[in-house]
């Protein structure tokens, strides 16, 4: 039996309980034996500048195209490099993969790559006992330990009897490999994420050719640093191959059973959701303008819709938040498809701009990848806390339809359907995304464009009253939405304001009766959103407990929701893609379960809603770490849920 | 679209009217609702009676503004409008202008609008360079909340806010406009008409972000703050009227000229002589360095107002945002093809599952 049997057992997120050895040792030629596992969980873990979101991506994109099921977890300190060697400067890299479907980055490591002390102390209480341990040993010295508060060398004193600790001189082993290259020994250093990338590869049989592509490639223009990266992630494969310390290698074979027939890609939340965004820009037949400033973790949107100029995609990095929304609404004004990305602190600074939009009525994206708050809070860090800011962060009545994707690549729908909303109704939508979904990747398979939505709706060309006038608040009786007529459509001048209007004509009116008939239309407008009904996942339909989710909760719950499943409690699972309007059965779901758990990263604000709204007795479970919660702490959840019911 | 040669080069992507137009295409059916006597009526007749010249298809000229007595412009006027949120036109507008060539923007704005709350959107508009013409009322005053100080009223300044009078130094919008980049900075005042309308004809020709000060006069909060440019026994003194070429000569007679001291190299006003006379500093509108048209922004005395360059102090050509921002998707699609969105969301790290 491996240390990491025991650890799948204690942590898994299948929904069966798995038998205790997961798969038969076998020998291999070399003598070295290969066990199978059904699923493995490793954290990289160093200094902000060692290198771990690299290796990490570059394990998980040859995962990906092994065909495995994966989530990651990035996370990373907000400074760009924190003081060396010390733990507030560490960087760590998770990724869960197997052989079967799964939900989330995995609540606990089989296995922690640690580049230095502080990566080892910083993670440690994460790894449960019996897990392997991987030590870069060069960087144990006596200050490195005294820097993070180790009185004695854990490597040493028996601190990490508990684990299976593999204590590799990683630096050494690096520099040593490329004394021939003619580098700098600082320069050679540099690459020892690709020595313990190129080891870590070994040992769970990952393809190798797509790295060595990917470095030719990304050090194109200095082949002297390709070729060393190279050769040090072969050093560290051979290593595996040729130490006795390295025993036994580990197979997890492709998922091919999780998957539906299709192509499949890797991609994180905020890729899936540019390319959401230029999907809704085609299938709309409306040029994107973004509207943005640059802020974490909504940063990388920006960069990406910069590339696709070709698509007509036009970006404009403003002078600050409310620049950028007020460009991609006077955009949406002339008949773009308006976007602007940012996160909660440009939210606020974006709401009088979101509220003219309101008024005006006409489409706009406002999308919010939520970080921890209030304030600067925590840039790199996941949070839900922005949700009541979307739905009611506005002077005067001012609704907003808001749409959250579940996981990273649901954000790719996500748009989409944000984009769906904006256009039919002409209105603002928020679409509340998070640093959770928006650094963290997994596969999704790639749709056809022919199975996107048509998402083309009509400017507005002729006047529409009898007299051969035209009244730019004359609704559509079905959507209430307003007519969408651009500049430059001879016959169809107007005027648009913040001003309160006269419902049809348009025209400034302070009228009392008016004020009163607009603000309950434009509000019913809002409510008259069609939304897809909410499904519930009752597998025996007999669930007295219901727990309901929205945003980037959705795979925690899930896994959680197996578990409590699989060890035979009964619990019904709902999650909300639409915030505002809620789903139309919403409130006979609720009041079809004697007990409602609503976990949120937040203090219990979707709970808060559902409270004022149905009446009904929700209870929260909630966590504000920064982090994504467990699939083992909601599930303990859940099981005292259960046990309060019966 | 048109491309042909156009009496209005930044227009040229705007397409022309089919027929003549007159003033009354330019006034919508609202009734206008300045105070009587307020300066904003005469700048509303300048516009619409000079709005035809342009011979632009009417609906394809916007009127973007913010929030103030001025803002209220675009209401008034039969062309596309957006009276937006205080301060925020300039951005507004320009995300508008940037993704719709065939369109003639402007921007009406008014000292507060512009230079307090929106200051930032002004600054950056003009040192992108986005082709838009932005028409700043400057009545040094708020009038739409009904009389504080601004940020251009003179240091002093009694006002409801400022019992015992106003500390801060107010900028002078055309020397931070000259120092924001920008590529045309000019001022006009509103009783005059003729002059307004030039400034504004030159405005319009000019290709990238057009800022022209309007002083305005608010007869109700501040009025009477422009008297010394208008009344007949002072103007002649206290006006510049600057034109491209010719020597900077004003006054009664036009005895007075402006001259270059050798000594500071800033500019100064002097009785003109037969000595010195050949010495008048001759106006160039288009000189590359901005240096001379920023010593013509701080020749008037903030108080009396005496020696107030009126025209077009700066107007250069350089790189227009909106044109670049086009031409770079064009080069992409001319480099890559035209994006496949197929092709996009395959990406090229894919693994098929039967
Ligand atoms: C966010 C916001 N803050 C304050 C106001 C109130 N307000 C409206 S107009 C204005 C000042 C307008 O002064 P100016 O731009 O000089 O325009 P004028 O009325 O003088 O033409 C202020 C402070 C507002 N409408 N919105
Ligand atoms: S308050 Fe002043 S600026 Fe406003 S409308 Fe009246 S006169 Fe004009
Ligand atoms: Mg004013």
């Amino acid at each position: 039996m491996t240390s990491q049997v025991e650890v799948s057992e204690s942590t898994e997120d299948e929904p069966l309980p798995v038998a205790p050895v997961a798969g038969m040792p076998a020998q291999n030629g070399d003598g070295k034996r290969v066990t199978k596992l059904d699923r493995v969980v490793i954290r990289f873990a160093g200094d902000s500048g060692d290198g771990m979101q690299l290796t990490g991506d570059r394990f998980t994109t040859e995962t990906a195209g092994f065909g495995n099921d994966l989530s990651t977890l990035p996370n990373f300190p907000a400074e760009i490099r924190a003081p060396a060697g010390t733990l507030p400067g560490v960087s760590s890299f998770q990724l869960h993969f197997a052989d079967h479907d799964i939900l989330t980055p995995g609540d606990a490591p089989h296995v922690l790559v640690a580049m230095n002390p502080a990566a080892l102390k910083a993670n440690l209480g994460d790894v449960p006992r019996g897990a392997e341990i991987i030590v870069n040993t060069d960087e144990f010295t006596k200050r490195a330990l005294a820097k993070v508060g180790y009185a004695a060398d854990p490597l040493g004193d028996g601190a990490l009897d508990a684990y299976s600790v593999h204590p590799v001189p990683l630096t050494t082993l690096t520099v040593e490999a490329l004394k021939d290259s003619g580098l700098a020994r600082k320069d050679a250093e540099r690459a020892k994420n690709m020595f313990a990338l190129g080891l870590l590869s070994w040992m769970y049989h990952r393809p190798t050719e797509g790295t060595e592509r990917f470095l030719r490639v990304k050090f194109a223009n200095k082949p002297d640093i390709a070729e060393a990266n190279v050769t040090a992630f072969r050093a560290g494969w051979n290593y595996g191959e040729t130490t006795e310390d390295f025993a036994v290698s580990y197979e997890v074979a492709p998922a091919t059973a999780a998957f539906p027939a299709g192509r499949y890609r890797n991609i994180s939340g905020n890729l899936a959701l540019a390319y959401g965004l230029v999907a809704a820009s085609e299938q709309s037949g409306l040029p994107l303008f973004l509207g943005s400033y640059p802020i974490t973790p909504a940063s990388d949107i920006l960069h990406e819709l910069s590339k696709h100029k070709n698509f007509g995609v036009r970006t404009f990095q403003a002078e600050d938040e409310i620049a950028g929304i007020g460009a991609a609404l006077g955009a949406a004004f002339g008949g773009s498809l308006g976007v602007t990305t940012t996160s909660g602190p440009g939210v606020a600074l974006k709401s009088e701009t979101i509220g003219l939009a309101v008024s005006l009525e006409l489409p706009l994206l406002v999308i919010d990848i939520q970080r921890g708050g209030p304030s600067t809070g925590l840039p790199t860090k996941t949070e839900q806390a922005d949700l009541l800011q979307a739905m009611y962060g506005r002077n005067g009545e001012a609704p907003v339809p808001i749409v959250a994707p579940a996981t990273a690549a649901d954000c790719f729908t996500a748009a989409l359907e944000a984009a769906r909303i904006a256009l039919t109704y002409r209105t603002p939508v928020f679409l509340l995304s998070d640093g959770y979904l928006a650094n963290g990747s997994e596969p999704w398979r790639i749709p056809e464009p022919d199975e996107l939505p048509d998402l083309r709706v009509p400017f507005a060309t002729e006047p529409n009253r009898p007299d051969g006038s035209f009244w730019p608040y004359l609704r559509d009786p079905e959507t209430l939405a307003r007519p969408w007529a651009v500049p430059g459509t001879p016959g169809l001048e107007h005027r648009v304001g913040g001003i309160e209007k006269q419902d049809g004509t348009g025209n400034i009116s302070y009228d009392p009766a008016n004020h009163d008939h607009m603000v309950r239309i434009r509000q019913a407008k809002i409510d008259g959103i069609t939304v897809p009904d909410l499904v519930v996942d009752d597998p025996s339909g007999k669930a007295g407990l219901l727990v309901l989710g929205w945003g980037s909760t959705y795979g925690p719950i899930a896994a959680a929701v197996r578990r409590v499943r699989a060890a035979g409690g009964e619990v019904a699972q709902a999650h909300l893609r639409h915030l505002n309007p809620f789903p139309a059965n919403l409130g006979e779901v609720l009041a079809g379960y004697d007990r409602v758990l609503v976990p949120e990263m937040n203090l219990g604000q979707l709970a808060h809603l559902l409270r004022a709204r149905y009446l009904v007795d929700a209870q929260s479970f909630t966590q504000v770490t920064g982090l994504p919660f467990k699939a083992e702490q909601l599930a303990d959840a859940l099981t005292a849920q259960l046990e309060v019911q019966s | 679209m048109s491309t042909e040669t156009h009496a209005f080069p930044s227009l040229g992507l705007v397409p022309k009217a089919a027929a003549p137009q007159s003033m009354k295409d330019f006034k919508s059916d609202q009734e206008v609702r300045w105070c009587p006597g307020c300066g904003d009526y005469a700048i509303l007749a300048a516009v619409q009676s000079f709005l035809p010249e342009l011979g632009l298809a009417r609906e394809n000229i916007v009127f973007v503004s913010g929030i103030g007595c001025s803002s209220r412009f675009p209401y008034y006027l039969n062309t596309y409008g957006m009276h937006s949120i205080h301060g925020r036109a300039p951005a507004i507008a320009t995300g508008l202008a940037a993704s719709r060539p065939d369109l003639s923007v402007w921007v009406v704005t008014g000292d507060g609008d512009a230079l307090s709350i929106g200051g930032n959107h002004l600054i950056h508009a003009l040192r992108r360079n986005v082709n838009l013409k932005i028409l700043l009322f400057n009545n040094r005053i708020y009038g739409l909340t009904k009389g504080q100080y601004s940020p251009t009223s003179e240091v002093g300044k009694i006002t409801k806010s400022t019992p015992m009078g106003s500390l801060d130094a107010p900028f002078n919008p055309l020397s931070l406009a000259v120092g924001a980049e920008a590529s045309f900075v000019a001022r006009t005042i509103d009783s005059d008409r003729k002059h307004l309308q030039s400034v504004l004809r030159a405005a319009a020709e000019h290709q990238g972000t057009a800022l022209v000060e309007i002083y305005q006069n608010c007869n109700i909060f501040n009025d009477g703050a422009f008297d010394a440019l208008k009344e007949p026994a002072t103007r002649d003194q206290a006006l510049i009227r600057l034109e491209h070429g010719q020597p900077i000569r004003f006054g009664s007679d036009n005895g007075m000229g402006v001259f270059r001291d050798p000594a500071t190299g800033d500019l100064t006003t002097a009785a003109v002589t037969a000595d010195n006379a050949d010495r008048v500093l001759v106006h160039d509108a288009h000189a590359d360095s901005p240096t001379t048209a920023f010593a013509l922004t701080r020749l008037a005395a903030q108080d009396t107002l005496h020696n107030t360059p009126i025209g077009v102090l700066r107007s250069v050509q350089r790189p227009v945002y909106d044109t670049q921002m086009l031409t770079q998707l064009d080069q992409a699609v001319a480099q890559r093809g035209r994006g496949d969105l197929g092709a996009l969301l395959t990406g090229s790290d894919t693994w098929t599952v039967d």
